[in-house]
């Protein structure tokens, strides 16, 4: 769980969930010994209950509990959900999970089983924010030279990428399976991987971070290509400018020539492009690519240009040159021998730039954690584990990881993905066989739970996990990558 | 929006759990029905708050006490000055070396202010304030490992002692010491004198420049703490039993002093398994025996 906290120009971070405000390095806990300094990020450190109910402070109060005449107005205690994280244990789950907990929800008598879950079969889906080739569709995606899935389809702005799996977990190598295990922890864990696909590119990993492709940090997804940008924003560059470039190391787009321009009866302004033309308004390999202007190596948009048609042109009129991100805006008007001369940009076209910015989304990795809850993990809920997998279908069973949302799948099982950013740090684990250890809850009525075969002499009250000798201090994790 | 404290009732429901940033403070008290609800009522009226005040004049808190004059604003602020002023002269000592013993204080006078009761205590982490009627009497168990269970030894404060505070200070704590000790218990007359008086004294259970004590700066591992460079303990390593005399002596000596100026009533200071007991009246002494985490919780039962 993590709470907002400054970055101050050391490594130490500070906290702000209370008043004190501790400064705290990396690997050390503050004043309260319940916030740390995780890598950076402030996270919470308490024991197994890690997670509060997120509540904005309206002093909901919740009532006194111990009997007697209380009025109830002195008790104010956030809803506490019970994780797994740290609950343990035991594979095959042939005993009831350690903890099955029951609290007081909105009146409800809850249960919460709280178990760990043993995923061999499991793995992560990973998205990445990038229009650079990363690799051929199904080439071998590697960690440390050993296959742990495979690249898979193209979706807008992004790569997917399949990794895990039964197949690498316990199908091949003793090592292909070892590295792999550990590569899924890693990246459920939310640390950085190094990712070297086959005939491809290398790319580092981390969830909720910017990929690194070939050592470079993609930064933003930009709106579109430069023609795509011509479409979206033509309208409103329309009657304010005579024309308009949007620089683009794949397709650089012209307003005056885009079929989005000419629905417009944007005028021809005898613009000249370098670079080859695809289709009218769109222009391949205006420039080398490079870190400069949309992806090319240009630091002045004028070299992409060359001289204005004199037949077409006219001195005093206005162009802007943006590249695809709108990290580069210029504006020019032609001086009487039709060469461009730069302008202060005007605040309606600023406007428009701003606009672009706005719609370009910071490119990040995303890891969503997939594994499908067995027969025997499910058995250490109820003694008739299918009722378990029917009463989730029916939706009287709530599936949490870790206090996260999950989405379940449709059909047969408890198949279930995860954004890993979603749980608190260090919540997944591994056991050697190799398969990774899961935070898995699942929520449900009393009665429903009795119902469908529950552990009833196991049920214990969340009052008894707080002063109980077994639970746990959640350490964080240790700190450092792989790389 | 007002940031609300933590307040529930331990597991017994006996108890009231009160915490907000680092302090936690676990009170209970005995007396009519009414008088309990008033007097817990009152307890989280003041604590609704008091770590806001405390903030307020942090960075004037974590600076060297001046013995001779206070200029601090807040009665808890003030209080914490007042507990560290007679070592300020001869110690480096900041307010902070008494701030959970007089939070603890500043809640139990607020119950007591409010309402009538036979006893109460305010344990904040282990920095006690008492409140003792006439014929009362609490029974205080003392642990030197915070981490480990098992009671060193019990004592048993009546109405009829003066020691209405108790503190405990040590490496293994939340706070860091500069001594070796593993826990200097002391008894006093308030909560804020023992717990100044604690820190004051597990500091001096020490070995200067022994190759098996493990020294850091405070600051390295706490950039904001009002130690600033000063070397804490970090660990202790095997010691010979001499020197385990040693070290408690030259706390012993410390404790014995400020018995005399009548700033203690008592202390026992524990190292690697051996006690010394500095008091005009014994600390009742018994063995180690083992206690049930319930008890361990507070470390004080009826």
């Amino acid at each position: 769980m993590q709470t907002d906290a400054t970055t101050s120009a050391t490594d130490k971070i500070r906290c702000d969930a209370c008043p004190v405000m501790c400064y705290i390095k990396p690997g050390a806990a503050g004043a309260c010994d319940r916030y740390a300094n995780h890598d950076g990020q402030l996270v919470r450190v308490d024991p197994h209950i890690v997670l509060e109910r997120t509540k904005s402070h309206g002093g909901r109060l919740v009532p006194f509990q111990a009997g007697g005449d209380w009025d109830g107005k002195i008790v104010h205690e956030p809803d506490v959900f019970v994780t797994a994280i740290g609950a343990g244990t035991t594979y095959p789950d042939y005993k009831p999970a350690p903890f099955i907990v029951s609290s007081q929800i909105d009146g409800v008598d809850m249960v919460t089983v709280v178990t760990e879950g043993i995923f061999s079969y499991c793995g992560v889906k990973v998205k990445i924010d990038t229009d650079r080739y990363l690799g051929p569709e199904t080439a071998t995606v590697r960690v440390q030279g050993e296959a742990v899935g495979h690249v898979t389809t193209s979706e807008y702005g992004s790569q997917m990428l399949s990794l895990g799996g039964v197949h690498h977990l316990t199908g091949g190598s003793k090592k292909e399976g070892r590295v792999t295990c550990d590569a899924l922890m890693d990246l459920s864990n939310c640390k950085p991987v190094e990712l070297v696909i086959d005939g491809g590119a290398s790319v580092v990993v981390q969830a909720g971070y910017p990929p690194i492709v070939n050592g470079v940090a993609e930064e933003r997804m930009r709106v579109g290509c430069g023609s795509a940008t011509i479409g979206m924003f033509a309208k409103q560059w329309h009657g304010k400018v005579d024309e308009v470039v949007v620089v683009d190391d794949h397709i650089t787009g012209v307003l005056s020539e885009h079929q989005a321009g000419k629905l417009l009866d944007v005028a021809d302004t005898g613009i000249k492009m370098k670079g080859r033309r695809s289709t009218p308004g769109r222009y391949f390999q205006v420039a080398e690519p490079g870190t400069g202007w949309g992806g090319t190596k240009i630091s002045d948009p004028l070299t992409v240009l060359g001289p204005f048609d004199p037949k077409v042109a006219r001195p005093g009129m206005t162009m802007l040159m943006v590249s695809t991100t709108g990290e580069h805006a210029a504006y020019y008007e032609l001086d009487a021998a039709l060469k461009p001369i730069e302008k202060t940009l005007p605040a309606d076209l600023k406007l428009s730039v701003e606009r672009i910015q706005e719609n370009c989304e910071p490119a990040l990795c995303t890891v969503l954690f997939m594994g499908g809850a067995g027969g025997s993990l499910r058995a250490g809920v109820t003694d008739n584990p299918v009722r378990l997998t029917r009463s989730v279908k029916d939706a009287l069973t709530r599936v949490t990881s870790g206090g996260a949302p999950v989405y379940v799948w449709p059909g047969g099982g408890i198949t279930f993905m995860v954004d890993v950013t979603r749980l608190p740090a260090g919540a997944f684990g591994y056991v050697p066989t190799p398969a990774l250890v899961a935070p898995i809850e699942f929520t449900l009525r009393l009665s429903d739970y009795a119902a469908l075969g529950g552990h009833m002499d196991h049920v214990r009250p969340l009052a008894s996990l707080k002063a109980n000798p077994e639970t746990r201090q959640m350490a964080p994790p240790p700190s450092g990558s792989r790389l | 929006m007002k940031r609300q404290p933590q307040i529930g009732w331990l597991s017994d429901g006996r108890r009231l759990h009160l915490q907000d940033g680092p302090i936690d403070l676990i009170v209970e008290a005995h007396g009519s029905e009414a008088n309990l609800r008033g007097a817990y009522h009152a307890a989280v009226r003041r604590f609704t708050g008091l770590l806001d005040e405390l903030c307020d004049e942090l960075p004037a808190l974590r600076e060297a006490a001046d013995p001779a004059q206070c200029l601090l604003q807040g009665p808890v602020a003030r209080r914490m000055h007042t507990a560290v002023a007679p070592f300020a002269a001869d110690h480096f000592i900041t307010p902070m070396a008494a701030v959970a013993g007089s939070v603890a204080e500043e809640i139990l006078g607020a119950m007591v202010g409010e309402a009538s009761l036979d006893r109460a205590y305010v344990n904040n982490g282990g920095d006690i304030a008492l409140h003792l009627g006439g014929g009362e009497q609490f029974s205080v168990g003392l642990i030197d490992r915070p981490d480990q269970f098992g009671l060193l030894r019990t004592m048993i404060i009546g109405a009829s002692d003066p020691s209405r505070g108790i503190a405990t200070s040590g490496r293994h704590g939340r706070s860091f010491s500069l001594g070796i000790a593993d826990a200097v218990t002391v008894l006093a007359r308030t909560a804020s004198q023992a717990d100044a008086a604690a820190t004051i004294i597990a500091n001096a259970v020490d070995l200067p420049g022994h190759p098996a004590i493990v020294r850091c700066p405070a600051e390295e591992l706490q950039p904001d703490s009002d130690l600033g460079a000063r070397l804490v303990t970090r660990d202790v390593g095997h010691l010979e039993g001499f020197e385990i005399v040693a070290a408690l002596e030259a706390g012993s000596d410390k404790a014995r002093a400020l018995l005399t100026w009548g700033l203690i009533d008592g202390a026992a200071l524990h190292l690697q398994g051996e006690t010394r007991v500095v008091a005009l009246k014994g600390f009742g002494a018994s063995g180690r025996h083992a206690a049930v985490p319930q008890q361990i919780e507070s470390a004080i039962c009826a």
